[in-house]
């Protein structure tokens, strides 16, 4: 192999070989933690708090992550139905009850095992946390802390440093987090350290900064990543190493292979025919062939909001001042977190605005049973996008856990004829 | 004052009061706000579960209680996914085809559904949209002064929509007048509770619900005369079971079944509109009316499945229900779709179950028309306790 040959190779890739290879040993951390009998802190994706967990030394477990793992590796079903025959609902989110099923069995995880809780910690972003984090308060009696943050109060309402509406929030927040750092001493009986925070703030800082820069990067033309498959890689490592030197240097070299790929006109597809934006949350019952519905017809999807909420607001690209940790700690939690609600609740702006800027040939919605607060409002979302743009749109319903409410089939005739129509158009286009 | 918008049970004996109130309960079509309307009074609707009334009271508006309604959701349902619940696509349909018209919409972050209403109502109508952000974390030390700001926030809100400026005296004068709104409710449900032979289930459920559609200060005269009416009547005690009903917070059972609950047994207790009862005491005057409404939130209030609180364990809060009501058993319902009540009905039913307490369950939809079923059910319920 020639010197670029060689580079090629090392860089193209790199991000999905590292992140699935980081991925496997978080979780095998995790099982050696649940053996030894370790602490451990149970936290959500929007608003992890691993900037103060990582000054207390405490492992962090997502339970979320553990939840879709199942249904990615296809037994799902088996978890939920143990939840179901515990008493939980047909029609409550499937990420809790594959959790209430990985407790119910002490810990066993198709990935390895998973560690008790020694304390909860959640945000208000989703209200399903406040209400998954009650059964272990239950189940464990350990200390739940949530910390409340208040979201946009109407849409484009966003009020900003300096504002008295805003601070009035931050001083909540930065309450909230000093109320935190003295349960976590409590639990763990160490000492809060204001420099190691600083450290971790700058790891995070890093991460942050990547993440905003990578999902700017596929802009390009070819797209750089799957925002579907790709993206949830990425996002794995967003989430379980925010705030680590190695989830710094990963973002860091994430950024140099997009770079690269752009430079080099490399894209995700040998031909790519139609860029989609995907709003919602991934199929993962059959996520490789959810994808492969689209990318047979030459779609790829080029931004997700997933990758935004689902990020906790790290899409934000929010850096934290080092100067005033604890107070922009605050700041930065409520900004991206309100940010991710606000990808919930109002991305139809920001998609109308991301049409032109992405070259955007149609938006995938997929409202998923188990998740309201995602879901709800996309089918309006959706209209409010089609008064504003002319841009084609499909609306498919499924489920992101719960395989009883995914069909394919169906799937993919509605996805086939979506790709007819893009054709159609696309050929009426040519010739008017 | 303005001029009078239910005027419908002045002058008539109880039973003809209690009619007049059914009727308007389940009227979608919501005749006392357009009269409050016509008279060019400015309406503020608020979703469930709870909101201080005081506030928009005080500005001179109405605060109209958003519920659902008893309607199929034609035009709304384009607006939604499935698997939803019920009362969120009603709400958006009364309001949709002008049945019942806004100058103001605020709805809170009481779950994961509801919390997207804000947005969907923000593209669809022209006047503010909001979210009143409760507090989520009541345990925080810094909660309630932050929940005073947030009130102060809303307060501008509805300033500008009412176009008249709150005073402290005002704020004051509506606390005052709800204190004793509340106090009425709150005797209304000693009388459930300790003679249930006197009111009915349902008659009970409507006294409170028009308060959510009429002035305050009405409702207040309302219940004034209706209360010594209950209390001088001579129904005669039957022997039925004690019931607590739990699963009413945010989306209304129909009508109809409460009605047939009510035939099956004396529901002493529920969290039917627990938000119009939320303040459990007098909210005080300490000088900052704002605050004092956020303290009384905060800490003179029920409980919920949509308010965490580390102090108000949910299953303990209703073992201390079921014990203060002297219940013999519990119904514990949920709307059909509604995740925080689906998710809390595995913890009462686990406690019920540890402490030995007889319980039903049940799922129900504001728009279920048939009973049969049901009813069959609760009576073999009922059944199994009388001759357990």
């Amino acid at each position: 192999m020639t010197t670029t040959q060689t580079e090629h190779h090392d860089i193209v890739g790199r991000g999905n070989r590292d992140g699935a290879q980081l991925f496997r040993d978080w979780f095998t951390e995790l099982s050696d933690t649940a053996k030894s009998g370790g602490q451990s802190a149970y936290v959500f994706v929007m608003g992890s708090l691993n900037e103060i967990l990582k000054v207390f030394d405490l492992p962090v477990v997502f339970p979320e992550i553990n939840s879709l793992q199942t249904a990615v590796r296809r037994v799902a079903h088996e978890y939920l139905s143990e939840a179901e025959d515990y008493g939980y609902s047909p029609d409550i989110c499937g990420y809790v009850k594959a959790d209430v099923a990985v407790q119910l069995r002490h810990g066993d995880h198709p990935m390895g095992d998973i560690p008790k809780p020694s304390i909860a910690v959640l945000t208000n972003a989703c209200n399903t946390y406040i209400k998954w984090a009650e059964i272990w308060q239950r189940m464990y009696d350990i200390p739940m802390v949530t910390i409340d943050v208040p979201g946009s109060r109407e849409a484009d309402g966003q009020t900003w440093r300096g504002d008295g509406d805003f601070e009035n929030d931050r001083r909540y927040v930065q309450a909230q987090l000093e109320e935190l750092i003295t349960v976590c001493e409590q639990v763990t009986g160490k000492k809060f350290d204001i420099d190691k925070l600083r450290e971790i703030l700058r790891y995070a800082n890093d991460i942050s900064v990547g993440w905003k820069k990578v999902l700017d990067l596929n802009r390009s033309r070819p797209s750089l990543f799957n925002a579907l498959t790709d993206g949830t890689i990425y996002l794995g490592v967003a989430n379980g190493f925010r705030g680590t030197e190695t989830g710094s240097r990963y973002f860091r070299e994430l950024v140099e292979e997009m770079e690269y790929k752009a430079e080099h006109k490399i894209g995700t597809m040998t031909e790519e025919l139609y860029r989609l934006l995907f709003v919602g949350v991934p199929c993962y019952p059959i996520f490789r062939r959810f994808n492969e519905l689209f990318s047979e017809w030459g779609g790829t999807f080029i931004n997700s909001t997933y990758l935004w909420f689902a990020s906790g607001g790290a899409n934000k690209g929010f850096e934290y001042d080092l100067d005033r940790p604890m107070e922009s700690l605050a700041e930065g939690l409520l900004i991206s977190v309100r940010d991710a609600m606000d990808s919930m609740f109002h991305q139809d702006r920001v998609l109308v605005d991301m049409i032109d800027e992405y070259h955007v040939d149609g938006i995938i919605y997929h409202p998923i049973k188990s998740c309201r607060t995602v879901s709800t409002g996309l089918a309006d979302a959706r209209r409010y996008v089609a008064k504003q743009r002319d841009v084609p749109s499909l609306f498919i319903e499924s489920d992101m856990m719960d395989r009883r409410v995914v069909s394919e089939a169906q799937m993919k005739n509605r996805i086939d004829a979506f790709f007819e129509g893009l054709a159609s158009r696309r050929r009426q286009a040519v010739i008017q | 004052m303005k001029e009078t918008i239910f005027s419908e049970w002045h002058d008539k004996p109880l039973d003809e009061i209690l009619y007049d109130c059914r009727e308007l309960v389940e009227d979608p079509t919501y005749p006392t706000v357009k009269r409050w309307r016509a008279n060019g009074g400015k309406v503020a609707g608020h979703f469930q579960v709870y909101f201080p009334e005081e506030i928009a009271h005080a500005a001179g508006m109405l605060p109209v209680k958003l519920r659902g309604a008893p309607v199929e959701p034609t035009h709304a349902d384009s607006h939604f996914g499935s698997y939803l619940c019920s009362i969120l696509k009603t709400s958006l349909e009364i309001v949709s085809t002008g049945e019942l018209e806004l100058d103001l919409f605020v709805s809170h972050p009481i779950c994961d559904a509801a919390r997207n209403l804000a947005a969907i109502w923000g593209r669809n109508f022209d006047y503010p949209c909001q979210i009143l952000y409760l507090p989520q974390n009541p345990n925080s030390s810094h909660s309630a002064t932050y929940l005073r700001d947030e009130y102060n926030r809303i307060q501008g809100v509805i300033e500008k929509v009412a176009g008249t400026n709150v005073s402290q005296a005002d704020l004051q004068a509506s606390i005052t007048l709800f204190n004793e709104n509340r106090r009425l409710m709150r005797e209304l449900y000693t009388i459930k509770c300790e003679t249930p032979w006197l009111v009915s289930a349902e008659d009970a459920y409507c006294l409170v619900s028009v308060g959510g559609m009429i002035p305050r200060e009405e409702h207040n005269e309302l219940l004034q005369t209706v209360i010594p009416k209950i209390k001088a009547r001579k129904t005669k005690k039957q022997d039925r079971t004690r019931i607590v009903f739990e699963g009413g917070f945010c989306e209304q059972p129909p009508l109809d079944l409460i009605r047939m609950l009510g035939r099956s047994c004396y529901l002493v207790d529920d969290d039917l509109l627990i938000g119009m009862r939320w303040i459990l005491e007098d909210v005080p005057s300490n000088g900052d009316p704002l605050f004092d409404l956020a303290e009384s939130y905060l800490e003179r209030s029920s409980y919920s499945p949509v308010q965490h609180d580390n102090r108000k364990l949910k299953e303990e809060m209703l073992l201390q229900r079921v014990k203060e009501a002297k219940a013999d058993a519990v119904i514990i319902a949920a709307a059909k779709m509604c995740e925080p009540g689906l998710e809390e009905q595995v913890a009462y039913t686990h406690t019920l179950d540890e402490k030995g307490i007889p319980y039903f369950v049940s799922e129900f939809e504001e728009n279920m028309t048939s009973f049969e079923h049901l009813e069959l059910q609760v009576e073999t319920f009922m059944e199994n306790l009388l001759f357990a």
